[in-house]
């Protein structure tokens, strides 16, 4: 009853402020969409610049979907890489290819020397057809156990993104919801009534818990369905885990909140709780990190909703691939939980 | 004074906050129907006194009982209302809004909620403004709909810290008449202000500076026994200073 009070309280509150609902709903897929639009572009046409090449190599670059520009002297060429108008420039000395780069941009770096191994190598194999008799040379084929030949960045990121989405804005809304009760004197009112400390906690996980799953059945719907993220699992799993995600992060922000005095010491809260997250969330291949390092991972509850995520959606794993995570995400938001009721007894012993 | 009569009784109260002692030894009763006033200017502890009342707070040593019963005891929020000193609702609500709210964790529902809504606005004078948001309210409705919110669930012992502050006099006058007729009926009233002029109206003073209760008894036996013609005289004369 008391708790029915809370949630309904809560969801008027939201109802009347719409700009955080917005900023809740509408921030997120804002987000997504210009992630989409970055990361799943065309891939990228290296722009490589010729010094006196035969034209047979030439005509291979541009096959390859390489811009060729060809200059008279390595002088030229020289200055035209200096200007960046072009990522690298090719010339041959004494028979060998010679190719400088500009360097500075280690993802066109990338793309210069795939274009190179690809056209310099299909030229050594047709050499290699002429001069052997008997060898064909064999060019691998490839599968795949999971994703395509066509999957992009963006598929690869969009799991952990919706993720991190659905975690950032609801730890940031909660922890401030939470702390203007303090600082308004709400809550000092809330505990001049027969209210428990554990039915504000619960009160306010069940009426942000209604606006949450309302966000993560949007955003997942949205990447999956309008921005066409690739996706193998179930839906509902995806559901599942983005619910977990925000339940940890409202729990987590409104027991972090009890730390802050202010709005802006909220803000602080950013760079020192979710930016780690974001590093260790696997945006970035963390194989090569240092072992010492390795150990923050396991304790960001974001790592957890990630993996499963991707999990799902990229290798369509089922609930043995994602019980742990679970697991982890819903002890989590307990323990948090728990934190937060005794937090409270700073302001009411009872 | 027979223990039936009393309704809040405080004994030796002291409280701390990081060793620094804010209320030294406080004793005092307040009586059943009793519109009872703690005087005394801002820092003199009275807010600290009555949230330990309330229930919000705990004394460090020393005893609190409201009705009997020694607080803070989560069973006796329902017998209490409190009005705190900042208007505490909450301000994209509209304040019917705001009173379901607080009516509803005190269990009022359905037509006795209804009927608790229109008399307690009736009483603030906002009835026209019920559906209105909270921000839009000016400072002294805002306190009017805070007094409205302690009364919602008709409580037996009422705390009021600094209730009248931005009301006009007008409207002051009629919110004290009402305090006289909830004490009529049974209500008991623990009202904090450092307004002299609304002690007189109080049936009895307490007058707190510093952390010490320095001095209790109606307004006209404290004046009597300074020999001072207003209450702010006898307050300077218990405060140590002579006029």
């Amino acid at each position: 009853m008391r708790i029915r009070a809370v949630i309904v309280r809560i969801a008027r509150q939201f109802i009347h402020d719409q700009r955080t609902m917005a900023l809740l709903v509408v921030a997120p897929l804002l987000v997504l969409s210009l992630m989409y639009l970055v990361f799943n572009g065309d891939t990228y046409q290296p722009k490589i610049g010729t010094v006196q090449l035969p034209a047979a190599i030439t005509e291979k670059l541009t096959a390859a979907d390489a811009k060729v520009t060809a200059y008279d002297t390595v002088e030229v060429a020289e200055a035209a890489l200096a200007d960046q108008e072009i990522d690298a420039f090719i010339r041959l000395d004494q028979g060998t290819a010679q190719v400088k780069l500009e360097g500075s941009d280690p993802s066109k770096n990338r793309a210069v020397m795939l274009l190179m191994q690809k056209t310099l190598q299909g030229q050594a194999a047709s050499a290699g057809v002429a001069g052997s008799s008997n060898g064909q040379a064999v060019a691998p084929e490839f599968q795949y156990l999971h994703g395509s030949a066509d999957m992009s960045s963006f598929d690869s990121f969009s799991p952990v993104l919706i993720g991190l989405f659905a975690f950032f804005f609801v730890f940031l809304i909660a922890g401030v919801s939470f702390l203007r009760e303090r600082t308004s004197g709400t809550l000092e009112r809330l505990l001049a009534t027969p209210l428990r400390r554990w039915e504000i906690v619960v009160g306010y996980m069940a009426g942000f818990g209604i606006f949450t799953s309302l966000q993560a059945v949007l955003i997942a719907g949205f990447t999956v369905y309008a921005l066409g993220s690739l996706m193998v699992g179930s839906f509902g799993y995806v559901l599942l885990i983005m619910l977990l995600l925000s339940l940890t992060a409202l729990s987590f922000g409104t027991l972090l909140s009890a730390f802050a005095n202010t709005e802006f010491q909220m803000i602080q809260f950013i760079p020192i709780v979710i930016v780690p997250q974001v590093f260790f969330s696997g945006l970035f291949d963390l194989e090569s990190i240092s072992p010492w390092l390795r150990w923050i991972t396991h304790i960001t509850p974001l790592k957890y909703g990630a993996d499963a995520l991707r999990g799902i959606m990229i290798r369509g794993e089922g609930w043995s691939g994602i019980a742990l995570d679970v697991y982890v995400l819903a002890g989590l938001s307990l323990v948090f939980m728990l934190a937060n009721v005794l937090a409270l007894q700073k302001h009411r012993k009872i | 004074m027979s223990s039936q009569e009393v309704c809040i009784r405080t004994q030796g109260v002291t409280r701390k906050f990081h060793d620094k002692e804010v209320l030294h030894g406080i004793s005092l009763e307040v009586r059943h129907n009793e519109i009872f006033g703690l005087l005394g200017p801002s820092g003199s502890g009275k807010t600290t006194l009555v949230k330990m009342i309330a229930g919000i707070d705990e004394a460090t040593s020393g005893e609190v009982e409201v009705l009997g019963i020694r607080m803070p005891k989560l069973s006796m929020m329902n017998r209490i209302g409190y009005m705190a000193q900042s208007d505490a609702m909450y301000n994209e609500l509209t304040a019917k809004e705001n009173l379901e709210f607080f009516g509803a964790l005190f269990g009022l529902k359905g037509a006795t909620m209804k009927r608790r809504i229109e008399e307690v606005m009736a009483l603030v004078n906002l009835t026209d403004h019920l559906k209105r948001p909270v921000n839009a309210y000016s400072g002294g409705m805002k306190r009017r709909l805070s007094l409205a919110i302690a009364l919602m669930h008709e409580p037996e012992v009422l705390i009021l810290d600094e209730p009248t502050v931005g009301i006009d006099p007008v409207l002051r006058k009629s919110i004290w008449d009402e305090f006289e007729d909830l004490s009529q009926k049974g209500t008991t009233i623990l009202v904090t202000t450092h307004v002299m002029d609304e002690a007189d109206k109080c049936h009895r003073l307490g007058m707190v500076r510093d952390g010490h209760l320095i001095a209790v008894g109606t307004p006209e036996a404290l004046k009597q026994e300074t020999g001072s013609a207003t209450i702010e005289e006898a307050f300077l004369h218990y405060g140590g200073v002579r006029v």
